[in-house]
């Protein structure tokens, strides 16, 4: 499990420049990012490599942060590998809300996932043999 | 048809006075016997009704505020009991609670004939098919100008507001050709009639209008005109004095003709209170001479403006109110429905997942009023999709709703973002342009 922090962005220009200068200043570097967004707004999702200070930076910096538990899996070289795992996740009865993947310096593709249901994926994936980070 | 009651319509500056003094003295004496909120005000200031001995001796009476109307609420302030009431209307105040007004069977003739006056003036006759897209409801617009229309003996079409489509289909088929709605959406009916290839005149019979219940321009007067070819006449009202047909333009447009031997208009410095000479501008107070249900005394409305007594060419003799031209309250009227600021607050402090910081902006696309309400995230809440966050505005725009009778949209903003003021005023921008 891999913590990660939701950032809420209103549609403004400069606003994830202004998140990112927060993190930069405070010395936190951004190891992935991932964004949802709808029309008048964005849910702006990191990785850093150190969550608890980026948490609290953007706090105090008055932006709206959710620290959240991610599982996060490192994804084998094969092909559809990730397809498999994610079958075995879904027939075991395991909803996943949103995953995206990681920058990575292995050479493996490392992907997270937001579930309600962490114990029973992290069940699943052991019984896989997926690596888990 | 020049007016539908000629001799109260037309008569001379010196029975005007006598009437007006007559009834005056007689509602002073009847508000003192009947309503005890009235009688402990003029006792407050050794005030007895036998002081009031002309209509020049108003400025005596004691002011009646809104609030004095919300203390009452529901039925303290009437002077009839049920027995004698036969209708309330109800108006939307600050903190959520109804101003109420009920009215006897002579208030709802006297409303009515007033109405009629005013639907004359807008060039309707017997043979008239009068178009109410007015709401029917609590809201005084709809049911008043319905009661006007059968008043003069025309033929009302209660077609109520909503549903453009078959408002449309009801004015051509029916052949209307007088109409009661909203200036705004008078606008957006000329546009559909355009879109739609109905031409004034030919597909159309429209030659008249009475809209109100919003603020409205002299330039928008001019592109109704120009548009429809109908005379387009402004109408003013408010459900605690009686609804539209309070006073109305006629033809010549030198002033709405207040009907001022039902309703005594005049004209207070917001901040002193002092009666103003008539031509200078300020708050407009009401006084009831005929009322039964529920009199007021020198009720202040919130509404700025000034009265005029030049005569006017179309015979009329009544003194005139020029076109309202702001509130000295933060009262907002979006789509003809009243918001108070406070009402706002009161939704935003009941929902955890927001701050009690907002703004309001208001605007008007395509003629129609729109209101965004910009508010803060708590910060204590936890967000990390989208979904969340549509959740939380989904939940707040129908409580909004609920709370506000008219819709508004809600932007969600970070905490911390909106600008935090004293005066309550800059909360609103209004971006309308009258
Ligand atoms: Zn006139």
């Amino acid at each position: 499990m891999i913590k990660q922090i939701a950032v809420f962005l209103e549609n403004r220009e400069g606003r994830v420049s202004e998140c990112c200068k927060a993190l930069k200043d405070a010395g936190v570097n951004l190891c992935s990012m991932s964004i949802a967004d709808s029309k008048e707004f964005g849910i702006l999702r990191i990785h850093t490599d150190n969550n608890e200070l980026a948490h609290v930076t953007l706090k105090k910096a008055g932006f709206l942060s959710t620290m959240v538990d991610l599982v996060a899996i490192e994804v084998p070289d094969t092909p559809g590998a990730l397809a498999d795992i994610l079958i075995q996740l879904c027939d075991g009865g395991v909803n996943i809300d949103y995953m995206y993947s990681f920058a990575n310096a292995s050479g493996h593709a490392q992907i997270g996932f937001k579930t309600e249901t962490p114990e029973k994926a992290i069940v699943i994936l052991e019984k896989l043999g997926v690596k888990m980070i | 048809m020049q007016y539908f009651q000629k001799e109260l319509e037309t008569m001379s500056a010196d029975q005007k006075k006598v009437l007006q003094s007559e009834r005056l003295v007689k509602m002073v004496k009847y508000v003192y016997e009947n309503q005890k909120p009235y009688r402990a005000k003029m006792d407050a200031i050794k005030l007895k009704p036998d002081d009031i001995k002309s209509i020049d001796d108003i400025y005596k009476l004691p002011y009646t505020v809104k609030q004095d109307l919300r203390d009452a609420y529901p039925f303290g302030m009437m002077a009839r009991s049920k027995k004698d009431l036969v209708r309330l209307h109800a108006s939307s105040a600050t903190t959520g609670k109804l101003t109420v007004a009920g009215y006897t069977m002579n208030d709802i003739d006297v409303w009515g004939e007033c109405a009629a006056r005013s639907l004359v003036m807008a060039g309707a006759d017997e043979d008239s098919i009068i178009h109410v897209a007015y709401g029917y409801g609590l809201f005084t617009g709809g049911l008043g100008m319905h009661y006007g229309g059968e008043k003069l003996g025309a033929c009302v079409v209660p077609a109520s507001a909503g549903n453009t489509q078959k408002q449309i289909q009801l004015i051509t088929d029916f052949g209307a050709d007088i109409i009661c709605c909203t200036p705004s959406y008078i606008i957006y009916l000329a546009e559909e009639f355009e879109k739609m290839g109905l031409k004034p005149g030919v597909d159309l019979k429209l030659k008249g209008g009475v809209f109100g219940a919003e603020a409205w321009s002299e330039n928008m007067r001019a592109d109704i005109e120009k548009r429809l070819g109908i005379r387009a006449c402004d109408i003013y009202g408010l459900s605690e004095i009686a609804g539209p047909g309070v006073a109305c333009d006629c033809e010549y447009k030198t002033g709405m003709h207040f009907q001022d031997d039902h309703f005594y208009p005049e004209i207070v410095d917001v901040d002193t209170l002092e009666q103003l000479p008539i031509g200078e501008s300020g708050e407009l107070v009401i006084t009831t001479l005929t009322k039964e249900g529920m009199p007021l005394l020198r009720y202040r409305t919130r509404d700025i403006a000034s009265l005029n007594a030049d005569p006017c060419p179309c015979g009329r003799t009544t003194i005139k109110l020029n076109k309202i031209t702001g509130r000295s309250d933060d009262m907002l009227i979006i789509r003809g429905v009243n918001v108070f600021p406070s009402q706002i607050e009161s939704v935003l402090l009941k929902n955890h997942n927001i701050e009690p910081h907002y703004h309001i902006n208001v605007d008007r696309v395509n003629n129609l009023d729109t209101m965004e309400i910009v508010v803060e995230l708590s910060p204590h809440i936890s967000i990390d999709q989208v979904e969340d966050v549509e959740a939380i505005r989904k939940k707040l725009t129908s409580e909004m709703a609920s709370a506000l009778s008219v819709s508004a949209k809600i932007t969600l903003v970070s905490p911390g973002t909106v600008e935090r003021s004293e005066g309550k005023a800059k909360r609103i921008t209004d971006r309308r342009k009258l």
